[in-house]
């Protein structure tokens, strides 16, 4: 277990590098505590599995330092850093047996027989396979493949840091729950340091104390989920977390007011911007209120998702959605109010507070 | 899936049942034909019943064959499989070096047999062959014309040289086709290059391994032309090989009969150690 220090690392898997959109993973700087559980949230492509890969050593990133705990390993090849990683697709050894699948990375390292049996009996109780122990690997299905990879990775207990590569992928909905418990829970009696890549926001929020967001090679937020839903710092944050995301509306801030397409709305604060940057009003569908009051809307749509319904509307020649409770009434003339506490302002896309 | 009984699906496979059976089974019905019956020209035919097989199965010249064929088969595949897989190895994965690589391994499979016969012909004289000289000046006196060892040493390197990039492209395509993540995972798992190699590609490359062997093993059993060209068969008869001797019989001695008879117990030999071998080699999948 260590802490992981991510000093100033930018990566390109390309040679020629004028423009900083060259970069694969642009800069990132960042510190993992020991024993956090971490998700890493983002898109395909933003850079989750390539920063992953870098913190276990199987990239060389472009510039930069790792460090744990201090120490510099950024020159270190994986199989001295001591890091354990599980893969989006399963990885297993055919020709052992599932006994020895789990076993192989204890081995590998000299660890004492006994030691290992009672690891390996430890591990493969928890990943339900212990039936299955003797069999050959090869003959399995592949959720059944994925738990191995995964047990794999659990083995060690000495590991600096556990990393996951949206490793439940290929498990059933209903195992994925069972199992990201069980990380959860290992998480908790053992004190792991944990990075978990994915780009399913359930996935993040529940297994993670806190989430990293990443879009287009960067880090735009981290936060706990609660940081992320309430205050998106960016807004791709804003839009990727929550179902559906948060209304966007391109906004004019005035001082303490904002007006979007002849509306007029009170802040309560007045935001910093800079001169010419491009201003957005933000907004979850969940802060919107559906009423007789405020301002008009036209509702082009609304889809019932059972516990609530989510209309979807024109307002400010701009398509928003609002959250509605399954009773709540449509009226014929709708108007809507903005709970001012959870409007977010942007400027060019990134958040601005009040001068206070 | 449900499958369909369907007599018309015969017509589908018609053209191809006509195009093997005069590629293949009339051609071997004739050989059948011959196998049992003697003659002594004038196109007149004499039942002789399992006469030639008797004597093809009773002469010692037969044996001696098959011995030197299967010795033969033996230590290609020996050298061959081995050398294919280590080439392959270390064959790079991307980069420029890939098409060259490719192109100069290929380039032995393209040169026709008895060139490749000629070729090593001249490499081994001892007077003009650049490596017969040279084997020469440094002392060892090289003839394959008359010393028996010699004349294999040269019949297996040959064929190690013309065959190998068979098996190394083979291996090569299996190796490529192993993803990323294994090797990635490996390093994770601390595995010795060894470990790979023992866990991650030779179960991945098992299959294609298979087909090597079989290929290579058909391949140098029925091996004719080289020797042929190289050594004729020689000295006395250390190099003659089945299909060696069964043209000198056929052809050379124009004795049909035997020659028709030692062609089928031959194709049957191939058979059964290719089924042998596949069966072997497939075994273990059966077991899990």
């Amino acid at each position: 277990m260590a802490r992981i220090n991510l000093d100033h690392i930018r990566h390109a898997y390309g040679v020629r590098l004028s423009a900083p959109d060259d970069y694969a993973l642009k800069e990132v700087h960042h510190e993992w505590d020991d024993g956090g559980a971490y998700a890493l949230l983002g898109p395909s492509g933003c850079g989750k599995t390539t920063l992953l890969n870098i913190i276990s050593g199987l990239v060389q990133p472009s510039e930069g330092r790792i460090l744990f705990d201090g120490e510099d390993v950024t020159n270190l090849p994986t199989q001295e850093r001591n890091i354990a990683q599980v893969f989006q697709f399963p990885v297993i050894y055919d020709t052992m047996t599932v006994y020895d699948n789990l076993a192989f990375p204890l081995r590998n390292r000299k660890v004492p027989e006994p030691e290992v049996d009672r690891r390996v009996r430890e591990i493969i109780e928890m990943i339900g396979l212990s039936d299955w122990a003797k069999k050959k690997a090869q003959g399995l299905t592949a959720d059944q493949k994925q738990k191995i990879s995964l047990g794999r990775g659990l083995v060690r207990s000495d590991v600096s840091a556990i990393l996951f590569d949206e490793p439940l992928t290929v498990i059933d909905p209903h195992m994925k729950w069972v199992l990201r418990s069980q990380l959860k829970r290992l998480h908790k009696q053992f004190g792991f340091t944990m990075v978990y890549v994915t780009h399913d926001q359930t996935e993040a929020l529940t297994f993670a104390d806190k989430v990293v967001v990443m879009y287009d090679g960067e880090i735009v937020q981290i936060g706990t989920p609660a940081e992320l839903f309430e205050k998106p710092k960016h807004t791709f944050v804003g839009y990727f977390i929550g179902s559906p995301g948060m209304n966007v509306i391109p906004a004019r801030i005035d001082g303490r007011t904002v007006e979007m397409g002849g509306q007029t709305i009170d802040l309560g604060f007045a935001p910093k911007i800079a001169s010419g940057a491009r201003t957005e009003l933000g907004i979850r569908p969940e802060f919107i209120r559906l009423g007789r009051v405020g301002m008009p809307v036209t509702i082009s749509k609304v889809e019932d998702i059972g516990r609530q319904k989510i209309v979807r509307a024109q307002f400010a020649d701009k398509p928003i959605a609002i959250v509605v409770h399954e009773d709540g009434e449509i009226p014929s003339e709708p108007r809507v109010t903005f709970d001012q506490a959870s409007i977010n302002i942007y400027a060019d896309s990134w958040r601005v507070g009040g001068e206070a | 899936m449900q499958k369909t009984w369907n007599n018309k699906a015969w017509f589908m496979v018609l053209p191809v049942l006509v195009l093997v059976a005069f590629s293949a089974v009339i051609p071997l019905m004739t050989v059948v034909n011959y196998s049992v019956q003697d003659t002594f020209g004038n196109n007149e035919f004499f039942w002789a019943g399992t006469e030639w097989f008797t004597e093809v199965l009773e002469s010692a010249r037969f044996w001696d064959a098959l011995q030197r064929n299967l010795f033969f088969s033996g230590v290609i595949l020996a050298i061959e499989i081995p050398l294919g897989i280590f080439i392959a190895l270390n064959m790079p994965k991307k980069g420029l070096g890939v098409p060259f690589c490719l192109v100069f391994m290929a380039l032995p499979l393209l040169i026709p047999w008895n060139v490749v016969g000629t070729i090593w012909q001249l490499l081994s004289r001892a007077d003009i062959g650049l490596v017969g000289y040279s084997l020469a000046r440094l002392g060892i006196p090289f003839n394959y014309a008359s010393d028996p060892l010699h004349a294999w040493i040269t019949v297996v390197v040959m064929d190690v040289w013309h065959w190998t990039s068979l098996v190394v492209l083979l291996a090569y395509a299996g190796l490529v086709s192993i993803p990323d993540s294994y090797y990635q995972a490996t390093k994770i798992d601390g595995a010795s290059r060894w470990a790979v190699f023992r866990y991650i590609q030779l179960p991945k490359l098992k299959r294609v391994l298979l087909i090597a062997v079989l290929l290579r093993f058909m391949d140098s059993f029925m091996i004719y032309t080289e020797p042929f060209v190289v050594t004729g068969g020689g000295p006395g008869s250390a190099t003659t090989f089945l299909s060696i001797d069964l043209v000198k019989i056929a052809v050379g001695q124009f004795d049909l009969g035997p020659a028709a008879a030692m062609s089928i117990i031959y194709f049957l030999i191939v058979l059964l150690l290719s089924w042998v071998f596949y069966t072997v080699m497939t075994s273990s999948d059966a077991a899990n």
